[in-house]
């Protein structure tokens, strides 16, 4: 069970299909495959069926948000400085725009091995937020890409029943986002602290204001 | 009234004094038939105290109703996530007068180690008037069993006339609440204020705390 093996194995076997060899450098050294959208079910069901690996159980479905981050890196660049070449050190932004990641989790029930894992990126966060669903390949993955839809805003193309899971429809948020808010719901907090503690000292002046006010009025 | 000495010393003789208040309070507290739900872990410990073991029956409330119209308590027991509280107040709303809530653990009333997220209520009471409250995640059903009796204990002392009888026996107070709907990003309304009110806590370290040093 290597995952170069089955990287290798699928590229001869699914015509195409462009995988991304994802390293893990952890001492579990859990690598992962990253699917193209248009190859991601033939991939999927090629994982399923062929003899050899016959991954027909999919344990796990899990999402990830990647907020857009910025990186500074200093970089050291030649620059002419008063008629003279010299190295400056330059600082550099980029930006890595952000993406929705969805993990799936593969074993063998069968033969006895795995698991393996897959990885899908949507091209970014607020529009571009669809992805293949490989629900039509494991349909024990029916429900968890639902709370996905739910949690982070995945939309699965080809789900047969895509609808929030655990709110309520008329729900916009994606909780699980890293960039939700909460409703404000901190009026009472006995033992707050941190965050806690600011918004329930905000509750607890306004409340007090009120009562003052009410008081000057009688 | 009779004095109590006198009641016990006429007891004795064989002879019964009563008021109705006694008697209508006792008949109400001996059949107190909770509603038959549960919403977490909170109700597997009410299960264990209706069943031989603990033996709720004891105190007249064997009979969990799957009904709300036939029930006289809610047991509010385990969490109330948001999209299940519209239907709890809802199943509080179609019970008939009079009515008592008991909220079980600490989740039904704050939201307990869920207090912090996003989908869990709060506390029950944000929505109608809580009677007992018993701490505990979950509360072991002598808990239960106290809160019970607590909850009869209150039923006793309460008068049938002047200013502070009980709602169901004062045509002007509500026995309905709102029911919460769902909006976009919350319940609308978070809270019912007619209800419930934050209590004004001292929160160490606050600024609030400091300005009263």
């Amino acid at each position: 069970m290597n995952l170069e093996n089955i990287k290798s194995e699928i590229e001869a076997n699914v015509p195409g299909c462009q995988l991304e060899f994802v390293l893990n450098p952890s001492p579990s050294a859990q690598h992962s495959l990253r699917l193209d959208h248009a190859h991601a079910v033939a991939v999927a069901t090629y994982l399923r069926d062929a003899a050899d690996l016959r991954f027909d159980f999919c344990s796990n479905v899990t999402g990830i948000d990647w907020p857009a981050k910025e990186l500074t890196e200093k970089v050291k660049v030649k620059k002419l400085v008063d008629g003279e070449e010299k190295e400056v050190e330059e600082v550099r932004k980029t930006t890595i725009p952000g993406t929705l990641e969805v993990v799936y989790h593969l074993f063998s029930v069968e033969k006895k091995h795995g698991p393996i894992t897959l990885r899908m990126s949507t091209k970014d966060r607020e529009t571009e937020v669809h992805m293949p669903s490989l629900t039509p390949v494991w349909r024990s993955a029916e429900f968890q890409e639902r709370e996905i839809f739910d949690l982070f805003g995945v939309v699965f193309d080809g789900h047969p029943d895509l609808r929030r899971l655990l709110m309520w429809p008329d729900f916009i948020d994606h909780p699980m986002r890293r960039d939700y808010v909460a409703p404000d719901d901190f009026e009472y907090e006995p033992t707050a602290h941190d965050a806690v503690l600011q918004r329930a000292n905000q509750h607890q002046s306004e409340a007090i204001a009120k009562l003052a006010s009410e008081a000057e009025g009688k | 009234m009779v004095d109590e000495e006198l009641k016990n010393e006429m007891s004795k003789q064989g002879i019964v004094t009563t008021t109705l208040q006694e008697l209508y309070n006792w008949g109400r507290r001996s059949s107190l038939w909770p509603l038959n739900f549960g919403l977490a872990c909170c109700a597997i410990e009410m299960i264990a105290t209706t069943m031989a073991r603990y033996d709720m029956a004891r105190f007249g409330a064997e009979v969990f109703r799957p009904s709300p119209r036939q029930a006289d308590l809610m047991i509010v027991a385990g969490t109330v996530t948001k999209k299940m509280a519209p239907q709890v107040v809802r199943l509080y709303n179609q019970m008939p007068e009079p009515k008592y809530v008991i909220a079980m653990g600490a989740c039904a009333i704050s939201g307990g180690p869920f207090k912090q997220g996003y989908n869990v209520l709060k506390g029950i009471d944000r929505y109608f008037p809580v009677d007992i409250y018993i701490p505990g995640c979950p509360p072991r059903p002598e808990a239960l069993l106290d809160a019970f009796m607590s909850l009869q204990k209150m039923i006793d002392a309460q008068q049938l006339t002047g200013p502070n009888r009980p709602r169901h026996l004062n045509a002007d107070a509500k026995s309905e609440f709102i029911v919460p709907k769902f909006g976009e990003h919350d319940l609308e309304p978070a809270q019912n204020s007619t209800v419930w009110k934050a209590p004004l806590v001292q929160i160490s370290g606050t600024e609030t705390d400091k300005s009263a040093k």
